[in-house]
Formats: structure tokens, C-alpha cells, sequence
């Protein structure tokens, strides 16, 4: 059930950022699954972008210390696996601000026809645009950046290296 | 489809879930080793997805095994005969050649399952294989392009690769041997069954070798699985003195 209480308590994890990326907001990086109040406690869904991120344990503590500080002491952050997390869940304005950060957001996943996954002994052409001149003219450099989630390119244009949200 | 005992479902998760977090130990021995500071950075990615799988499914099996025991219970305070991972993950790889085509190896086979797992009949598999199928995807391609790379590379780089293929080949059959939990769980709909993976193994294999000009060696079928019955290798004790030492050395350490 839906009430305004639940409505402020959303809005206030909405703004919590990614300790990695703290230019976007849990909301901009599409993670936030859902808010819920339950017997008086507020109770958090969000999912991992990977498996393994690092960065859960602080997005956990952030969210409920945000809560408190906002009158919602003792919330419970849940995660939840499924549906998997993909990168075409990060909003407009989340690519928006990767972009003006210098990191390139992810373009669109690609659909797989059924069947057995293929090997991509070539890496897909993607049309990453250098973040920093502009240039279409990017490479791919290592398909594993800083963090899971990140890719390290170069441009070819004005030489720089940049990184860019692996799409997922 | 009958209903899946509880036991099994944890034997199994402790089957994969080892297999994860051994193999990623294996390769974060290879921080600080790897031919450049990118692969150095890509190893280390790919050892963190396993441990993240593997954190998922230890989970899982202290939770269906009734015991209500932590995933750091299962990866610090067993001894060597509990470990139900395949020989393969343990495999020591001292040259990069042999830890490409161990990593081609073992995501290869691990993608095939885990595509089978996506349909599992417990949520949690589901879940997890549906999420883990993304990630070991750039693993299989990250090992597939070295492997290509260094086989139709220099006559030095070739030979490497192909003595890196001979070093893991031995540990391939066992990986398509279905265990009686295997069996009854793949039976049930809970579970992969790995002979079922084999086809896709053979075929995503042949496309590496032809384009690395490396001959793939056949599969000669074997009949036991030891490592999934807690029977290991000499390579065991050592992994696990240096994966458990520092838990078991003070075992109220929190982190």
C-alpha cells in the first residue's frame, strides 16, 4: 500500500548516490526496486548491478543511514536478485550526468535470439561517442574497467582515455 | 517432477558454489602476474563475479541444508573432503597460457550450465544463473580472444597455448560426469545436467581452436566425478591453507 509517508521515504533513498558513481543517484542507476512500509518499518528492494558489487555494503548503510537522519529510524535493505539488473534501466538523466562526468553511458542491450549464447571472438562495433571532444572516432581497450560495470576505451580523435557503462 | 529433498539442493549448491570460489582464488593468485596492468584488472573482475556467485550459493546451501550456517562458514571452516568442486577450478596454472585455457575451460562448460539453470525450478537458481549467465559471458569471450591471440600469434605464443591446452585437458572429462545429485536435481527440473552441456562445450571449443589454429583434443569420457565426492588433488591443501589461513588463525575475526 502505497501512502505519503511511503512516498517520502522513497524519495529520500531516490536521492542517496553510488558510492562508486556519485554523480547518479540510486534512482538515475535504476537499482531502486522498492519502498515499502511494513509494521512501521520502511523496507528497501534494490537489486545489484553485478553479482558481486563491492559497493552494496555502503549503498545498504547510506540508505538507511539517509532514512534516519529523515525520521525513518531501523529500515531494512533488502536485495533482490531477479529480475537481473540492466544497464537500459538507467534513466535519461543517469546518462545524462555519466556523460558530463567524462564516462560514457551504455547504449542499448542487444536482443539475443534464443538458443545457446555465441562466443564473440570480435568485440561488437559498439557506437561509443568520445564523453570528452565528442569524436565517434573510440576504441575498445579492455572490456574490464575499475569497476565491474565499467569499460575502458580511448579516442582515436583526441587521443584520451575514457570509461564507459558496459551494457548488460 | 517430485519434490526436491533439501539435502540435495544443498549438496548442489555447495557443488557450484565451490567450483566459483575456488576458481576465483585461483585467479586472484594472479594479481600483480598478469602480462599487462588490463589483464591484471580483468582477471580480478572475473575472479570477483565468481566470488559473488559463489557468496550467492554458499548462502543458499547453509539456508537448504537447515543449518542456517554463513557462506564464511562454508568457504573457512571445511576441510579439504567437504569441497565439492571439480578438479578443474583447483588446477594450479603457473603460465598465462595455462590459465587462458583453463579459464576457456571452465566458463565455457559453467556458461552451458548456467544457461540450463535459468529455467531451474527453485527461484533462487533461477535468479542467480539468470544474472551470472551475463557475467561469465565476457568471461568465456574474455579467455576465447587471448586464446586466439596467442594461438595464431608468434610460433612461441602458439606452442604456450597449445602446452597450456594439453596442461588443463586432462581435468575435461570430468566435468561432463553427472553425479547422483546432479542426476536426480537435473531429473527433477532443480538442476543442469552436465552431460547435456557438452554439445555447446564441443562446439564453442572447435570455433576458439579453428580460429587459434590449436587442435582441439578429443573428449574421452570417464566415469567418475571425485572432486564433486570431496576427493581432491595434491594442489588441494596448499589453495586452501592460503584461502582459510587467516580465519582460522583468529576464528572471532569479523570483517
Amino acid at each position: 500500500m502505497v501512502t505519503s509517508g511511503t512516498a517520502a521515504a522513497r524519495a529520500v533513498v531516490a536521492a542517496v548516490t553510488d558510492p562508486e558513481l556519485p554523480m547518479l543517484t540510486l534512482a538515475d542507476l535504476g537499482i531502486l526496486r522498492s519502498v515499502a512500509e511494513m509494521a512501521g518499518q520502511v523496507v528497501v528492494t534494490i537489486t545489484p548491478t553485478y553479482t558481486a558489487c563491492p559497493a552494496i555494503q555502503t549503498m545498504r548503510q547510506d540508505i538507511t543511514h539517509a532514512l534516519e537522519q529523515a525520521g525513518y529510524p531501523g529500515a531494512e535493505v533488502r536485495t533482490a536478485l531477479a529480475p537481473a539488473w540492466s544497464s537500459d534501466w538507467i534513466t535519461a538523466e543517469g546518462r545524462r550526468k555519466l556523460a558530463e562526468a567524462g564516462i560514457a553511458p551504455p547504449g542499448a542491450v542487444r536482443g539475443r535470439p534464443p538458443g545457446p549464447i555465441p562466443l564473440t571472438l570480435v568485440p561488437f562495433e559498439s557506437r561509443v561517442t568520445c564523453p570528452l571532444c565528442g569524436s565517434p572516432a573510440t576504441e575498445l581497450v579492455s572490456e574490464f574497467g575499475a569497476t565491474a560495470c565499467r569499460s575502458l576505451r580511448r579516442c582515436t580523435a583526441c587521443r584520451e582515455p575514457f570509461e564507459h557503462v558496459k551494457e548488460i | 517432477m517430485s519434490p526436491t529433498s533439501e539435502p540435495d539442493l544443498a549438496a548442489y549448491c555447495l557443488m557450484l558454489g565451490d567450483d566459483a570460489l575456488i576458481m576465483s582464488h585461483r585467479l586472484q593468485e594472479w594479481c600483480t602476474m598478469a602480462p599487462e596492468l588490463e589483464d591484471e584488472v580483468a582477471l580480478a573482475n572475473i575472479a570477483l563475479d565468481l566470488l559473488g556467485q559463489a557468496r550467492e550459493l554458499l548462502t543458499r546451501a547453509g539456508s537448504a541444508d537447515g543449518s542456517g550456517r554463513s557462506e564464511d562458514y562454508y568457504a573457512y571452516f571445511r576441510g579439504e573432503d567437504e569441497f565439492r568442486n571439480v578438479w578443474l577450478a583447483e588446477l594450479r596454472c603457473t603460465d598465462f597460457g595455462q590459465l587462458i585455457a583453463a579459464l576457456l575451460v571452465f566458463a565455457t562448460w559453467r556458461l552451458a550450465l548456467l544457461q540450463q539453470l535459468t529455467g531451474s525450478s527453485d527461484e533462487m537458481l533461477a535468479a542467480l544463473a539468470a544474472k551470472a549467465v551475463k557475467e561469465v559471458t565476457y568471461h568465456r569471450d574474455y579467455a576465447a580472444r587471448w586464446a586466439v591471440r596467442l594461438g595464431d600469434g608468434t610460433a612461441f605464443s602458439h606452442d604456450r597455448m597449445e602446452a597450456g591446452l594439453a596442461h588443463v585437458w586432462p581435468y575435461v572429462p570430468e566435468l561432463f560426469v553427472a553425479h547422483e545429485v546432479e542426476q536426480r536435481l537435473a531429473a527433477a527440473g532443480t538442476g543442469a545436467d552436465p552431460a547435456g552441456a557438452r554439445a555447446e562445450f564441443e562446439e564453442i571449443l572447435g570455433q576458439v581452436g579453428a580460429a587459434a589454429t590449436l587442435e582441439v583434443p578429443k573428449i574421452v569420457p570417464e566415469a567418475s566425478s571425485p572432486g564433486r565426492d570431496g576427493v581432491h588433488t595434491e594442489a588441494m591443501a596448499p589453495l586452501l591453507a592460503e584461502l582459510q589461513g587467516v580465519a582460522r588463525t583468529d576464528g572471532e575475526a569479523t570483517w
